[in-house]
């Protein structure tokens, strides 16, 4: 139903150095760079997945979902969504997406929330037995029945969060994006969106792609992730294999008193501060025991902890193994 | 096309909440109107022969531009849509199911007319009840008048469109300052809004007269008070409905172009 074929996308940046000298000599002439924010890029996701689109910042996730939305034309490529391009038929297109855009709002600033419901209803044209149908549904999941007579300017960050939620699915869309939908939240708030966004995906079979720097969000709702850096995609995986293919690795968490402790191959620091470090450990190298056993004799230590690796440790070590 | 009546429907009547701004627009433009027409007067009392114009003609102009200043007022912008090409939340706008053109162009006219219900009656009233030689004169005929009805629409059309111009413009600058100072300035003197075309200096008034801007408020404002009537109102009138068809289809080619290199500012 998604269908990206290596689509390419490349802005043209203004340059300068910092200082008046080089303001001036900006006036006259202007250094350019192209920036390539997307190289290739080619997967394809099927009705009702939920796919985790991931990486570090400005490796061209926001660029790869607006292009999917039909706001940018990329260079090069194709993407084909429900039959159609985005970008030349754009109007028909988004009438069946649903976007959430964490960064910014999209509800009416001074007036209250219902009244921006009801201009999107208006908007997508939504006859009024199934907007009053989702409204009261999308209502009870996010708990919005006491928002909805305020002004969205009064509304706190979570409370704003899922009445976006709520905006971006009145039309029922098939297909819901969301670009950063746990941004700034607090553990509650966070808890509440998945929470709905796994029951929306299972209950109405919404197909949803969601990018996010927080790895909980990708652990709890998503099957597979799709790796992107520097514009290219270098991973399209199921969660779960993945895991599999870093379980012979393991968290080593260690307090010590004394220098640092030299390292054995098998051993990669992702953390460490004075009297502490997180070692990512390569049991087929290292096991863990010889690991306690090098470290003890070097280190006095205090206390210790052994795990399996966390989605976060994983894409941590995806990073710098594709040293993004 | 519900969709658009729709977004007019919604912009209209919240515009019309705005009470206590309409009461200070109307305040100001009753003192603006004023001193305009005493100036105009104590030109006339010198020397009434040296004018292009009937001094009756010339207050209708002024009592009628004030009455309905919102709807060709040219430095009067929708900050909201600046605001949309400047911070990106253009992305949500992309995101619907219309065009932007039409959406942004019905939002314009709704607003305009909005403002402009809420303020024409009083000041109109007033006009009209005020003693001669300031008072408002009735249109010449009824003919006349509907003329005048059709003109005034096709200004407010043109005087949409061509800010449409300057919302565009903004895509390519970033800045909108610049545009939108240069746009009003210009507009707004080369409309007939600080003195009426015909004051301007023959050469230069035939060209003022070949521009767009002689299709806003240049057309309607002098066709009410029968300065231009007859074959001459109607010939106006398909002048103002050419540069209306040119000014939205330029509007609506150069917006497609700006789209296509559209970068949504900040991530």
């Amino acid at each position: 139903m998604i269908e990206l074929q290596d689509i390419s996308k490349s802005f043209r940046v203004a340059k300068r150095n910092p200082g008046f000298a080089s303001a001036v000599k900006a006036l006259f002439s202007r250094q350019y760079e192209t920036v390539h924010a997307l190289n290739e890029v080619s997967f394809k996701i099927n009705k009702g997945e939920m796919v985790g689109y991931i990486g570090p910042n400005g490796a061209g996730k926001s660029t790869t979902i607006k292009i999917m939305c039909g706001i940018l034309t990329p260079d090069q490529g194709s993407c084909i969504i429900n039959g159609r391009i985005p970008w030349q038929d754009r109007v028909a297109h988004v009438r069946e997406i649903g976007v959430v855009f964490g960064q910014r709002s999209q509800l009416w600033w001074d007036v209250p929330v219902a009244d921006s419901f009801v201009l999107l209803k208006d908007v997508y044209q939504v006859d009024d037995r199934q907007f009053q149908h989702n409204l009261d549904e999308l209502v009870a999941l996010l708990d919005l029945a006491e928002l909805l007579k305020t002004p969205t300017r009064s509304l706190s960050l979570g409370q704003r969060m899922r009445c976006e939620l709520a905006a971006s699915l009145l039309h029922s869309p098939q297909i819901l994006f969301l670009d950063e939908p746990t941004i700034g939240l607090d553990a509650v708030s966070k808890i509440a969106v998945r929470q709905f966004i796994k029951k929306l995906n299972r209950e109405r079979g919404t197909t949803v792609i969601l990018t996010t720097h927080d790895m909980q969000d990708i652990e709890v709702l998503t099957e597979r992730i799709i790796l992107i850096g520097k514009g290219r995609i270098l991973l399209d995986g199921n969660l779960l294999e993945l895991k599999k293919r870093f379980s012979h690795e393991k968290t080593l968490r260690i307090e010590y008193y004394g220098a640092q402790p030299q390292l054995v191959p098998g051993m990669t620091v992702i953390e460490q501060q004075a009297g502490r470090l997180v070692i990512v450990l390569e049991t087929e190298i290292c096991t863990v025991s010889q690991a306690i056993a090098h470290l003890s004799s070097q280190v006095e230590i205090i206390d210790l902890s052994v795990s399996g690796i966390s989605a976060e440790e994983m894409v941590a070590t995806l990073y710098k193994e594709y040293q993004l | 096309m519900s969709t658009y009546v729709a977004l007019f429907r919604i912009r209209f009547t919240n515009s019309l909440q705005y009470r206590t701004a309409a009461l200070a627009g109307l305040i100001t433009q009753f003192a603006w109107g004023f001193m305009q027409i005493l100036a105009f007067l104590a030109f006339y009392r010198s020397n009434p022969q040296a004018f292009p114009m009937e001094f009756s003609d010339t207050v209708s102009y002024i009592w009628l531009q004030q009455a309905f200043l919102a709807l060709f007022m040219m430095w009067f912008y929708e900050r909201e849509i600046f605001d949309t090409i400047e911070s990106g939340t253009i992305s949500y706008e992309l995101v619907r199911p219309y065009e932007l053109y039409n959406r942004w162009f019905c939002q314009s006219l709704a607003n305009r007319l909005a403002r402009a219900v809420l303020r024409c009656l009083p000041i109109l009233i007033v006009a009209l009840l005020v003693p001669e030689p300031i008072r408002l004169r009735l249109p010449a005929s009824l003919g006349q008048f509907g003329l005048f009805i059709v003109s005034m629409f096709l200004g407010l059309g043109v005087v949409v469109a061509f800010s449409m111009l300057v919302y565009i413009a903004s895509f390519f600058t970033l800045s909108s300052t610049g545009n939108r100072i240069i746009a009003a300035v210009l507009s707004d003197f080369l409309a007939g809004a600080l003195i009426p075309l015909p004051f301007f200096p023959i050469g230069f008034r035939k060209l003022a007269e070949l521009l767009p801007f002689a299709a806003m408020q240049n057309m309607p404002l002098r066709i009410y008070s029968g300065n231009i009537s007859g074959r001459e109102a109607f010939y106006g009138i398909l002048f103002q409905a050419s540069w209306l068809i040119i000014l939205i289809v330029v509007g609506k080619l150069w917006q497609r172009q700006a789209l296509k290199q559209v970068v949504v500012q900040g991530g």
